[in-house]
């Protein structure tokens, strides 16, 4: 028998489109209208794992969940320092997590925090002006993209936010302009006349040079050389001259694409630009994310603690550090003693290497490892449990529901029991 | 279990107990009338020398959102002033200018407030307002919802609308919302900015919806309002917040309510004139005035404190103008989805600066002048003027002539020289304190069970010890009882509670619900269905907090 949903919202990029239709048939689900690649894989592959996958275990043996659970205690109990990493989890998961971070002491990074200080360290030292998805969608002439192929994490982008059907304030579509500096958009963002976006190549690498340049000649400023990292200074002054003339001009970037050694004096130089813009004409920023929740456990941390990732509890208060709370150095340098590694959207395992003992929650779709002191399946938000998630733009929260029953344990679940199991130790 | 509380002087201005000698019961988290002889009382409190009032109320602190969560994560450098460690019943967080939830509820409770209202949610940033507000312990929560700026009003105020299909776009907002009140801010001034107008003065025109102004924004939501039998009137942060002259802005909004029901917020904001050597002065005299000539009129002061704060709002063109004057120098502003906007701007006021002076004399100019303790509230519009924690700061200001001219003497002396502060000799007393902390704010919300003492009240109780030094006392109460449990003991949290959501849900015309259904198909970038939040997901966002559903069969008719 086969079952149909409708209007089903997919956590499996920050997108967040709540349209999908998806048909069920013995429990294993496929995307059939609204997909994409990404959510076509996810959903399958977590609503279509084995019993074996979903079963908890310790080294590799299948268990029980209260063993697990148990086990998992004794884990933290030991440890000095443990570090809560990874974090894709939603943002009743990350509520749970952080109870039992505050008790334990523990540090919280997560998977995508290297990238997303590219921007939190710009709004930390310098602020910006941004928008909405909304707000693009009806309102931008000229979108700018930066370093990024923004289809390749966000795959309806473009069908979804630039090329609608129609706008609040831009009477004719066909008129919105698309520039992409550095990489190239691939056919996704194509209008529906065929209109490819205009392309100023680049090496991302360069970007901080030829940002720089392009703000400079905005802001009519001299510059003594003809050509920046291979653009000619002639196609940055058309740009800036697109922005002088747009009603609403949307610069995008995705921090993970610009990975190049000290990336936030980039997008501080686009929030400058920004800055400089809105003096006189209007224009905003879209730092693009909220893949693997990350925009949800910020969320969570930052309310809770008054900080964002990279926070250690373990003196009893928030001590934030982004230079010394990375997951990969408090590793490197034997200074965390156990990890406690999140992943419940996305099946990728992107856990660092490490011979602490280690307790994983993963999605049910997740490859599962043996070598892991603790492993314990649990429900993906969204998929087989409720759950809500921060959207790409950081604004809207949107509940994401139980489209299937696996009995998977959510996450809050999970770091209850453990939590339950150290106060009564 | 019945429990007693004996020998202190109880204020309570709805049962006109002006702090004479009395008993006082609860009985399972209720107040209860004194028993029979005879009754068996399980816990007995003997608290002579003590002061009791009904659980304060905070109607304007900005809790729980988008913003407050900006202003949270643009500040790591002030939370590191007064990070807070975790107790044996608290959880860690930080405190000062944009304090996390968990220490924020926990001080909340520790001064004796038992509910906090966000004014400022925006319809599509609603859950993340409750997920902060239910992460927000010991005090009750409620939300305004704000409206003025959203496209789809102003398609209606262009298209000029039936009353009656505005009044139930408002309804539908309030009940999509879980809000307790509507709030414009800036009338139409946000969206007005997302189209590069620098300002919007109350009859000037929006510029893409031609003939709409701030004038018709503010009436026709107050209509609204005052036809659905909403029990708060519309909540108004009006145009030019901060501009020299507005004062004259404001008393125009006063008329432009034409007669319905408004409260003015922050509106020490919003009264300043344009006398003087440098073209800023004190225009607190003639608002005074204008309230106490109107009594469809509340306003709250939004008192500035001078410390480091930062200031979070809904009025992104207001916002955008003074990022300048940001310390430290560093601003967020955001358009939303065709909905509202935001800025953040960090901010340190000063005694010594001209402008800041005169801003903190003229709120105290307003508390002192205006009449009627039932119609002005004490609010620093935290953070933007002050952070919540300086209210006992503020309480001794008004209760204490001599702290005051103290403070006064202070201030920069040209700012000092253009204010009549130190002409007035009003003090506040402890039962116009209660009114203005309990009893107003929970009349002027329709609260039933909030604010007083009386039996059928929730047992919401705060003893304070009657100490000369007012800041004292009204900083560290001995204790306080929130719903009959002991939570804090002097000044301690004890015992940690989740408070409920407060919200109304007037009935409406379900034939917009179609109509915004279908202009969110066509234009949002969610359905209809993901933007509502519905009632059983309330315990989940709000942690386990429960709804109470206030009425809306009050009318209050025009005066």
């Amino acid at each position: 028998m086969t079952t149909t949903h409708t209007s089903v919202c997919c956590g499996f990029c920050g997108l967040l489109c709540d349209d999908l239709t998806l048909e069920e048939q013995g429990g294993v689900l496929q995307v059939t209208a609204a997909g994409c690649a990404r959510a076509s894989s996810a959903f399958a592959r977590v609503s279509g794992a084995t019993d074996a996958q979903r079963s908890p275990r310790i080294k590799g043996h299948p268990t029980d969940l209260p063993t697990a659970i148990a086990a998992a205690a004794k884990i933290l109990a030991g440890s000095q320092l443990p570090l809560f990493a990874g974090l894709g989890t939603d943002i009743h998961g990350m509520r749970g997590l952080m109870d039992l971070a505050d008790h334990c002491g523990a540090v919280l990074d997560h998977m995508n925090a290297t990238a997303k200080f590219r921007n939190i360290l710009t709004v930390q030292g310098y602020g910006w002006v941004t928008t909405t998805f909304s707000e693009v969608r009806n309102r931008a002439d000229l979108i700018v993209v930066m370093g990024s192929d923004v289809a390749s994490r966000f795959p309806r982008f473009y069908e979804r936010l630039v090329w609608p059907a129609e706008a609040l304030f831009v009477p004719d579509l066909s008129q919105r302009k698309i520039v992409s500096v550095g990489t190239a958009q691939t056919a996704a963002a194509q209008s529906p006349e065929g209109v490819t976006p205009h392309h100023i190549p680049c090496g991302n690498a360069d970007l901080p040079d030829v940002l720089a340049a392009l703000r400079a000649r905005f802001n009519g400023q001299g510059l003594a050389v003809t050509e920046v990292a291979g653009v000619p200074v002639s196609a940055l002054d058309e740009l800036a001259q697109q922005i002088r003339e747009a009603q609403y001009a949307v610069l995008v970037w995705v921090a993970p694409d610009l990975d190049f050694p000290q990336a936030e004096l980039t997008t501080q130089m686009i929030a400058g630009l920004l800055g400089d813009i809105n003096q006189k004409t209007r224009a905003a920023g879209l730092p693009l994310g909220g893949n693997d929740g990350d925009f949800s456990a910020d969320a969570v941390l930052i309310w809770q603690s008054g900080f964002p990732f990279r926070t250690s509890l373990a003196s009893g208060k928030p001590d934030y550090n982004p230079h010394l709370y990375d997951t990969e150095g408090l590793l490197e340098r034997d200074e965390a003693d156990a990890l406690l590694w999140v992943s419940s959207l996305d099946s990728r395992d992107a856990r660092p290497e490490t011979k602490v003992p280690t307790v994983v929650l993963a999605d049910a779709g997740m490859p599962v490892d043996d070598d892991v002191a603790v492993w314990i399946p649990v429900a993906t938000p969204g998929v087989d449990c409720e759950g809500h998630l921060f959207r790409g733009d950081k604004i809207l929260a949107l509940p994401l529901r139980a489209v299937i029953d696996t009995g998977l344990p959510t996450i809050k679940v999970v770091a209850q029991g453990i939590l339950k199991q150290l106060e009564s130790a | 279990m019945l429990i007693k509380l004996s020998g202190a002087r109880v204020f309570d201005p709805t049962q006109n107990w002006n702090g004479e000698v009395r008993d006082i019961f609860m009985r399972d988290g209720r107040m209860v009338a004194e028993p029979e002889p005879g009754a068996r009382i399980d816990e007995t409190y003997s608290l002579p020398g003590r002061v009791i009032m009904a659980g304060a109320i905070d109607m304007h602190t900005h809790i729980g959102g988008g913003k407050v969560n900006i202003a949270r994560m643009m500040l790591p450098e002030d939370h590191r002033r007064d990070l807070v460690e975790r107790g044996e019943h608290t959880r860690s967080g930080c405190g000062c200018a944009a304090p996390s939830t968990l220490t924020a509820g926990y001080r909340y409770a520790e001064m004796g407030y038992t509910a906090c209202f966000e004014p400022a949610m925006l319809p599509v940033n609603a859950r993340q307002a409750h997920l902060e507000m239910g992460d927000t312990p010991m005090v009750d929560k409620g939300a305004y919802a704000m409206l003025g700026s959203d496209d789809f009003f102003l398609r209606m105020m262009v298209a000029q609308e039936d009353q009656r299909a505005i009044n139930d776009y408002v309804a539908f907002t309030l009940n999509a919302a879980q809000a307790m009140a509507i709030k414009v801010v800036n009338p139409g001034g946000i969206s007005a900015f997302k189209f590069n107008q620098r300002s919007l003065d109350l009859d000037e025109s929006h510029v893409h919806y031609q003939g709409v102004t701030p004038r018709k924004v503010v009436l026709a939501l107050a209509r609204a309002l005052e036809e659905l039998s909403v029990p708060h009137p519309l909540h108004i942060h009006g145009c030019n917040l901060g501009v020299p002259g507005n004062v004259e802005t404001t008393l125009d909004t006063i008329a432009a309510s034409e007669g319905f029901p408004i409260h003015l917020t922050h509106i020490q904001f919003h009264s300043y004139g344009t006398e003087g050597p440098r073209k800023f002065s004190s225009g607190a005299a003639r608002i005074a005035e204008a309230i106490n000539n109107n009594p469809h009129v509340t306003a709250d002061v939004g008192q500035i404190l001078f410390n480091q704060t930062v200031t979070a709002s809904g009025d992104s063109m207001a916002q955008h103008r003074n990022a300048h004057h940001g310390s430290p120098r560093k601003s967020v502003v955001m358009d939303i989805e065709c909905d509202a906007g935001c800025g953040v701007v960090p901010f340190r006021y000063r005694d010594k600066n001209f402008v800041n002076a005169l801003q903190w004399a003229i709120g105290l100019e307003i508390f002192l002048l205006t009449n009627d303790p039932w119609r002005i509230f004490l609010t620093t519009d935290h953070p933007n003027g002050a952070p919540f924690t300086s209210y006992p700061h503020l309480i001794r200001l008004l209760m204490d002539k001599p702290f005051r001219d103290e403070m006064f003497a202070r201030i920069d002396p040209d700012a000092a020289a253009l204010s009549t502060l130190g002409s007035i000799t009003r003090e506040y007393t402890l039962a116009e304190i209660a009114i203005m902390t309990r009893a107003a704010p929970a009349r002027i919300l329709g609260l039933q069970d909030c604010g007083r003492l009386g039996p059928g009240a929730s047992a919401d109780i705060v003893v304070y010890r009657d100490d000369a030094n007012r800041e004292d006392m009204f900083t560290k109460p001995e204790y306080v009882f929130k719903g009959g449990v002991r939570v804090v003991k002097d000044g301690k949290i004890q015992q940690v509670t989740w408070g409920n959501v407060h919200v109304v849900k007037p009935e409406y015309d379900r034939a917009i619900e179609k109509r915004v259904s279908a202009y969110y198909d066509r234009y949002q970038t969610i359905s209809l269905n993901s933007l509502r939040v519905r009632d059983d997901e309330i315990p989940l966002l709000s942690n386990g907090a429960e709804l109470r559903v206030h009425t809306c069969a009050r009318h209050r008719g025009k005066p």
